[in-house]
């Protein structure tokens, strides 16, 4: 009954004599809400994308063709690292938020870069794991097994490969602009497309990794 | 009217205020969603390294549930999922989205393990189990 009340009277607000305040908040913030939301939409509709590509796995995943599998291929102390710095990445993030909700544009900007090492870092590891499975003649033409493990973990490492490209974009806009508004809103978008990848990485450790070198 | 108007927009700049808060979480709610990921991610790396179980199907149905409950913990603790977010709309795409993502994995799954019982022709021995598959 409140909640109503208040909408009402928050449409009134733009009546004659009414106080700025109330039209500030009405006007200004609920675009803000539709860009997340729609954000959210989004990555709802990337994670469809990727249980596709878990599906794939899922039904291709044992068929080896006569080569390696994965209990041959998977390293899992190298796969255990880049774990490990995919949820550094989440909490450095976190923290990166948490600064830019404090105004301090140094620190955020600090936490982003670090959240870009480590995501670096991680992209780096992989593209050796990548480079070196293909050497050894393990690589996506090989087997179905293959061809669905590099095409599910291909296609996250691309996407943290453009979560890298727009966060060093973002540290630029915040270097020029600060911490304006809709710069609030770009870390926001960004954040969940942050966290999104780490959400996709658990099951991609969990059902790739770990289960393909159970016999 | 006029004079309940600055209690009112008050109360409208309260109620955002607060909604941007819980938004956004806090350092003592992201360390916890940290200390959370570390320990459910350990666990199943420790399972499947050690060789800690016998039967590799209990091991995956362990560790299945572990990431079960470590996505829970991202969507609350990093991505400050809850019933209010958006209003609702959030949480109504994403259960959408799960609905969408279990018909598809497990129906995948299912039609293509009774494809291969049912519809594989009689294969020679010597030729490889998978070969239909490549397909």
């Amino acid at each position: 009954m409140s909640d109503i009340s208040t909408h009402t009277a928050g449409v009134a607000g733009f009546s004659p004599g009414a106080d700025s305040s109330a039209s500030f908040y009405v006007t200004e913030h609920h675009p803000e809400n539709g860009t997340l939301l729609g954000f959210w939409i989004y990555l709802m509709s990337d994670c469809l994308v990727f249980a596709c590509l878990f599906a794939a796995y899922a039904v291709l995943g044992r068929s080896y063709a006569g080569g390696p599998s994965g209990a041959e291929l998977f390293e899992l102390p190298v796969v255990a690292v880049n774990t490990g710095l995919l949820l550094l990445s989440s909490i450095t993030y976190g923290f990166a938020m948490l600064e830019s909700q404090r105004k301090r544009l140094r620190a955020t900007l600090l936490w982003l870069a670090v959240t870009g090492l480590f995501g670096a870092g991680f992209i780096t590891l992989e593209l050796t794991e990548f480079a070196s499975l293909i050497h050894e003649g393990a690589g996506p033409q090989r087997s179905a097994f293959l061809t669905s493990f590099f095409s599910l973990v291909g296609t996250h490492g691309l996407h943290v490969t453009f979560g890298i490209v727009w966060l060093v974009t973002l540290m630029f806009q915040l270097g020029r602009h600060g911490l304006t508004p809709e710069n609030g809103r770009r870390l926001m978008c960004l954040s969940m497309f942050w966290h999104f990848l780490d959400v996709v990485w658990i099951g991609v450790f969990t059902f790739v990794y770990l289960m393909g070198v159970l016999p | 009217m006029s004079a309940h108007q600055p209690g009112v927009a008050h109360a409208d700049h309260g109620h955002h205020g607060h909604d941007d808060h819980a938004n956004h979480g806090s350092l003592k709610s992201y360390t916890m969603g940290f200390v959370l990921s570390v320990i459910l991610t350990a666990i199943p790396f420790w399972l499947v390294m050690n060789k800690v179980i016998d039967k590799p199907a209990t091991t995956a149905f362990v560790i299945l549930g572990l990431a079960a409950v470590q996505i829970v913990v991202h969507m609350i603790y990093f991505l400050h999922m809850d019933t209010r977010a958006e209003g609702g709309w959030s949480l109504l795409a994403l259960v959408f989205t799960l609905v969408v993502v279990v018909i598809l994995l497990s129906g995948s799954i299912w039609v293509m393990y009774h494809m291969n019982n049912n519809m594989m022709p009689a294969m020679p021995p010597d030729m490889p189990h998978q070969m239909h598959n490549m397909r």
